[in-house]
């Protein structure tokens, strides 16, 4: 089956020629099925070729398909990798691919434009498989680049939505930033190695000098900062919650927001040579989880709320592959992708029901009209605080863990963004689902969901909780499954963890667990005190705090910050600006004010265009003579 | 008395320009007898296809060698080049059978002018002597002329016709005195004998100023700065189906010529013409994109874009080696596709009196005419150069042949102004996708099936070719001379 | 004899004299006219050259052109008479409706 591999992307792609062509005949009730059939298609594939990775030689095939370019002596083969990491990731992707288009048919009952959301829904999973199966750095690139496609178009779906088109537009600008640092990565790879396959580069990695590998690896890094929503380009992320909640729940928290992770596991022969890199990229994770926790502690906006804490979980497992941890930081994208797919479709849901209602300042007591969204949404809300037992909590463990082997700081860190996650978590659920009804015209229409809605977030839920079964602490004598599975990929893994900080002793893990459950416990306690018992106590301590809480509310101001560094000025500065900063970089922050500056020049030439004749001419021979007299006189 | 020799002339060489003359000969004279002028355009069609499949299978064969006296050659790079036209000239037939009718101008003469001027290109493409090229060149001008002329109660086509005509034919006496100076340095009309006399001698300032003219005459039909005025005001205001063929016909002759008369004649003087080249490469795209920011009508945007693009190409021609011929080559049929599919969605939008081209009335097409809008993305983003698309691959082997012809600064400015080229390109896209149609918004009429032919052909070949360029690489690789 | 050079330099400055009326003419009629005397002077150059160098090719290049500059010189009137019938005037200055 491995060598069938491609049709799992093939079969996506049948789905958006049908719906994009047809789609519009076919039906509503038509699109959604075909879907879903060809994103089933592709799981069964890739299931199929997941069983069969054990019996490969070294666990990995690569399969050809065509002789795709060649630029002088350069040859790209479009061929795709069969591995245990890609395997797993095309696992994650169809499969939580396959419920959220489940889910969606639901979502979208409403909506006059399924044929078409589903086309890029479609799309997406196809590119996302592209970005997982390609074996060299190009295919990567490519999927890198599609998926920021139909990232941007689902964000722009309800284009007629100013905020939609805007905020679709600011996700394009902002990932443009990192694309261009990883189109140079990808550029400066092919031309250190001469090759842009995996493995060539791999094995040829060591020859090459440090200061290259950590210049490649440092650009790479750019590029996945944008993707996966680190500080400082998060900022596109929170506002691509204006696409539809399946799109949010698949593109923004399960799937493509994780390349970047994926990519620097993929990649991690690379790191592993440039310590110093890894250590930007282990701060720069730890610093985003509990910067987006912060901000995630005061927002009303049930969405952004996990919009937020989808940047703090990809903060974590950035710093897990920051710390060489690559095993525990792909366990946490698996996991992650569980219970974060699951609390977006659950808070899609009520949305759903609520009429697109989502200030939880108008919603509360919930729980009784919706008990499954409820319940499923308590599983994924434990999970994503890493309460015992749950998926969320192993991984997270691990990440904590192995960071605390590496950093104490980062650990620090680490720990004090598990107590807020759960705090924050458990704020939303009890003003979304308990409490008193604060609106009652919104409460009165709410009822639950149609069971092809409810079904997939019941399953997910099963996985957030079982999922930690994956990876079991090793530590403490059990088996952990997916890092023996994952070994072949990153067998390297310890070559810069220093030797001497082997496996912490068992006494260590337990008190490391004991530690951060405790912290668990105490965040969803003193929610539950706050926002519950004593409601009071959360417009007192705002009241107290009004600084530090305005602080929060307005997310450190970042966004009124980028405008005023760069937006703005760009627009003022016009066309002094544009030549004094640096063309390449900040060229696409300042997009708008780049665009009026040449625009400028443009309305300039265009005005020389007179239409007269004459002066054309009198062109034609100044040229002339300008062109001779340089001949003439060579 | 001695028998009259008959030299060999090797007429097979020449078949597919007699085939694509024949056709437009037959045009003519049918056309007084027949009322259908769609009948007309699919003949025509048939003779262009005929023409390039005859070509094709010449290939390797007695077509090869000289002929007529060494003044023409039908190589591997003539063949290229001639599926380049006839591609074009067979897309804009399709794309006219839909326009011409729509805008009341179905006339037979359209389609005979066009297989006349593609008869010129070609000739200038197996030119190997300065002759030739003159006929060929004029054969395509003047044929040209009249296309865009042909509306005759359009005051905008009338002066497009004025223009083009007394530029050209001003550009065109620099072009002629510039062979007269290179006769005159080295006694011969033939590319090959002027390369040797001037490899062997000494360089003589006659020669220089003659290739500096004859760079002006070149220059001016493929719109490179500062030639390049007429170009905005022609494709605008010539009909669209004229603007569809020209914009790359014309320009993928001039290059055809140009490339093998610098490297076959003039190549002791490389390291001159690759400078002055390459500034006008830098003038052509910069002035091309940023001019094309501040349009306001579609049509005329795509204009300058074509100057843009010409500006690209130059890049590929600075670089002087056998890649830069390849690149070339490869950037210009993908170019014929990707232009030619523009400028038609152009024509299928497009009303009577030059409605239907601003920007602001492509609002919202994507909701009337998905179809439509997602072609017209298609090429634009293939314009843009976007990847995986077949511009993308374009760029990347212009760029790349002058990055090893150790042209990087040229590569470099090259790469920046296609990220300004993504503006313009782009607000188009933005246009379709994102803003609602306006109420008085005029109607899209239906396309017809020649049309959508065109369309889907293009954009088949925008699509193919980004997925698996390696094919048409090696079929470039075929594609050059010597 | 007269030496070649002073045909060369004729030549020249008839090509000047073309050029410079080209610039300077309103009527299209006269600029047309410009166009041939530039074409001319090409032809005189190729004469000159041809009879220089004793070749041919030079004198066969000259035909050919005089025949294209007649095409050309048809082709351009045709052109201006549907000009005039739409505008009513020759003056050049007068076709400036495409800019921009």
């Amino acid at each position: 089956m491995t060598n069938f591999i491609w049709l799992a992307i093939a079969f996506p792609l049948v789905g958006v020629v049908v719906n994009g062509i047809f789609g519009r005949k076919l039906g509503r009730a038509a699109n959604g099925w075909i879907a879903v059939g060809t994103v089933a298609a592709a799981f069964v594939v890739g299931v199929l070729s997941f069983l069969q990775v054990p019996s490969l030689p070294e666990h990995a095939q690569i399969v050809p398909l065509w002789r795709w370019i060649t630029i002088g002596d350069f040859e790209v083969y479009l061929s795709l990798l069969v591995d245990p990491l890609s395997m797993l990731m095309t696992l994650v992707v169809t499969g939580v691919g396959l419920l959220i288009h489940i889910y969606a048919i639901g979502y979208m009952d409403h909506d006059k434009d399924v044929a078409r959301f589903f086309t890029y829904l479609n799309l997406f999973i196809a590119s996302m498989l592209i970005l997982v199966l390609s074996d060299n750095f190009l295919g990567l690139y490519v999927g890198w680049e599609l998926v920021g496609a139909c990232s941007y178009l689902l964000i722009g779906f309800w284009f007629y939505k100013d905020s939609a088109a805007d905020a679709g537009k600011k996700a394009f600008i902002v990932n443009r930033v990192g694309d261009f640092g990883f189109a140079l990565g990808v550029f400066l790879i092919w031309t250190t190695f001469g090759t842009l396959q995996y493995t060539n580069v791999f094995e040829a990695a060591g020859d090459k000098p440090v200061a290259v590998i950590t210049a490649i690896t440092a650009l790479l890094f750019v590029g996945a900062i944008g993707k996966s929503a680190q500080l400082p380009l998060y900022v596109w992320l929170p506002d691509a919650m204006e696409g539809p909640t399946p799109v949010s729940a698949l593109i923004h928290a399960a799937t493509m927001v994780t390349a970047g992770v994926y990519m620097i596991a993929r990649s991690n022969v690379l790191y592993a040579l440039a310590p110093q890199t890894s250590t930007i990229v282990a701060v720069v994770g730890g610093v985003t989880a509990l910067f987006a926790a912060t901000i995630a502690l005061v927002q009303f906006d049930l969405k952004r709320v996990m919009a937020y804490s989808t940047i703090s979980q990809l903060g974590y497992m950035v710093m897990a592959v920051g710390v060489g941890a690559y095993a525990s930081g792909i366990f946490h994208l698996v996991t992650h992708a569980f219970f974060k797919a699951l609390l977006f479709m659950a808070a899609g849901s009520v949305m759903h029901a609520a009429h697109d209602v989502i200030d939880m300042r108008r919603l509360g007591g919930l729980k009784a009209k919706m008990p499954i969204t409820y319940w499923t949404f308590v599983v994924g809300g434990l999970a994503l605080a890493g309460f015992p037992l749950t998926a969320g909590f192993f991984s997270k463990d691990e990440i904590l863990a192995k960071t605390f082997e590496a950093n104490i700081w980062l650990y620090a860190i680490g720990v004090f963004t598990a107590l807020l996650t759960a705090f924050y978590t458990f704020r939303a659920i009890f003003m979304t689902f308990h409490g008193k009804p604060k609106d009652a015209e919104v409460y009165e229409h709410i009822h639950e969901n149609k069971p092809v809605m409810t079904v997939p977030l019941v399953i997910l839920a099963g996985l957030s909780i079982f999922g930690g079964l994956l990876g079991l602490p090793g530590g403490l004598g059990l088996p952990n499954w997916l890092d023996g599975w994952l070994e072949p990929v990153f067998e390297l893994k310890n070559m810069f963890v220093p030797a001497e900080a082997v496996h912490t002793g068992v006494g260590t893990e337990v008190g490391l667990m004991a530690l951060s459950s405790t912290l668990v416990i105490l965040g969803i306690v003193a929610a539950w005190w706050v926002y519950l018992r004593k409601p009071q106590i959360a417009e007192k301590t705002a009241q107290s705090f009004a600084a530090g809480y305005k602080l929060l509310a307005n997310k450190y101001y970042v966004d009124e910050i980028y405008d005023a560094l760069f937006v703005n000025p760009a627009r003022g500065l016009g066309v002094f600006f544009a030549k004094v900063v640096d063309m390449g970089v900040i060229d696409m922050v300042l997009v708008d004010g780049t665009a009026k500056s040449v625009g400028y020049f443009g309305r300039v030439m265009s005005r020389w265009q007179t239409g007269y004749i004459r002066n054309y001419v009198v062109s034609i021979f100044v040229g002339a003579i300008v062109i001779g007299a340089y001949f003439f006189l060579r | 008395m001695t028998a009259i020799e008959i030299p060999a002339l090797n007429f097979a060489a020449l078949l597919p320009l007699f085939i694509v003359v024949g056709t437009g000969l037959l045009v003519v004279v049918l056309d007084l007898f027949i009322a259908d002028k769609k009948s007309l355009g699919w003949l025509s069609l048939f003779g262009v296809i005929l023409a390039a499949i005859v070509g094709n299978m010449q290939q390797g064969g007695a077509g090869f060698d000289p002929a007529f006296q060494n003044v023409s050659l039908l190589d591997g790079y003539a063949n290229f080049f001639n599926i380049i036209f006839l591609s074009t000239a067979a897309l804009s037939i399709l794309v006219a059978l839909g326009y011409l009718g729509r805008v009341g101008l179905h006339r037979g003469e359209y389609y005979a002018l066009l297989l006349f001027a593609t008869s010129g290109m070609m000739a200038m493409g197996m030119a190997t002597d300065l002759m030739v090229v003159f006929i060929g060149l004029e054969t395509m001008s003047i044929a040209l002329y009249v296309m865009s002329a042909l509306n005759r109660h359009s005051r905008p086509s009338g002066e497009a016709g004025i223009k083009y005509f007394l530029m050209g034919s001003f550009a065109s006496a620099f072009l002629l005195y510039g062979m007269a100076l290179t006769y005159g340095a080295t006694g011969s009309t033939n590319f090959s004998d002027i390369g040797s006399v001037l490899t062997a001698g000494t360089v003589a300032p006659m020669a220089m100023l003659g290739l500096g003219l004859l760079l002006v005459g070149f220059a001016f039909k493929v719109a490179a700065v500062p030639f390049q005025w007429w170009t905005p005001d022609v494709y605008h205001g010539a009909p669209t189906a004229v603007t569809t063929f020209m914009s790359v016909g014309a320009k993928a002759a001039g290059f055809a010529t140009l490339m093998r008369l610098l490297m076959v004649s003039f190549p002791a003087f490389a390291v001159d013409w690759q400078l002055a080249i390459a500034v006008l490469a830098v003038l052509t795209m910069t002035l091309g994109n940023v001019a094309a920011l501040a349009q306001k009508d579609v049509k005329r945007m795509l204009a300058y874009s074509s100057i843009a693009h010409a500006g690209y190409i130059l890049v590929g021609v600075a670089a002087a080696t056998t890649e830069g011929i390849k690149s070339v080559l490869f950037y210009l049929l993908i170019y014929a596709f990707m232009n030619i599919g523009a400028f038609a969605v152009v024509g299928v939008l497009e009303q009577k009196e030059a409605i239907g081209t601003k920007l602001t009335e492509y609002a919202g097409l994507a909701r009337k005419n998905p179809w439509l809008a997602m072609v017209m993305a298609l090429f634009l983003f293939s314009l843009t150069g976007f990847p995986p698309l077949a511009g993308f691959w374009g760029k990347l082997y212009i760029f790349r042949a002058a990055v090893n012809a150790d042209l990087t600064w040229l590569a470099v400015v090259a790469v920046i102004n296609s990220g300004v080229a993504a503006f313009y390109y782009l607000s188009v896209i933005v246009q379709m996708y994102m803003k609602p149609a306006a109420d008085d918004a005029p109607e899209i009429l239906p396309s017809t099936p020649a049309t959508r032919i065109a369309l889907a052909v293009a954009g088949l070949a925008v699509v193919l070719i980004g997925i698996l360029p390696a094919s048409l690489v090696d079929m470039v690789a075929k594609g050059v001379f010597g | 004899m007269v030496p070649t050079p002073y045909y060369l330099l004729l030549a020249a400055v008839l090509f000047a004299i073309g050029a410079g009326g080209v610039m300077l003419r309103r009527n299209t009629l006269v600029i047309l006219m410009c166009v041939e005397l530039m074409m001319n002077a090409v032809n005189l150059t190729f004469v000159a050259f041809s009879h220089e160098l004793n070749d041919m090719t030079g004198q066969v290049f000259v035909f050919m052109i005089m025949t294209v500059a007649a095409v050309e010189a048809a082709i351009g009137l045709a052109i201006l008479v549907e000009l005039y019938r739409l505008t009513r005037s020759v003056n050049i200055d007068e076709f400036n409706s495409l800019k921009g």
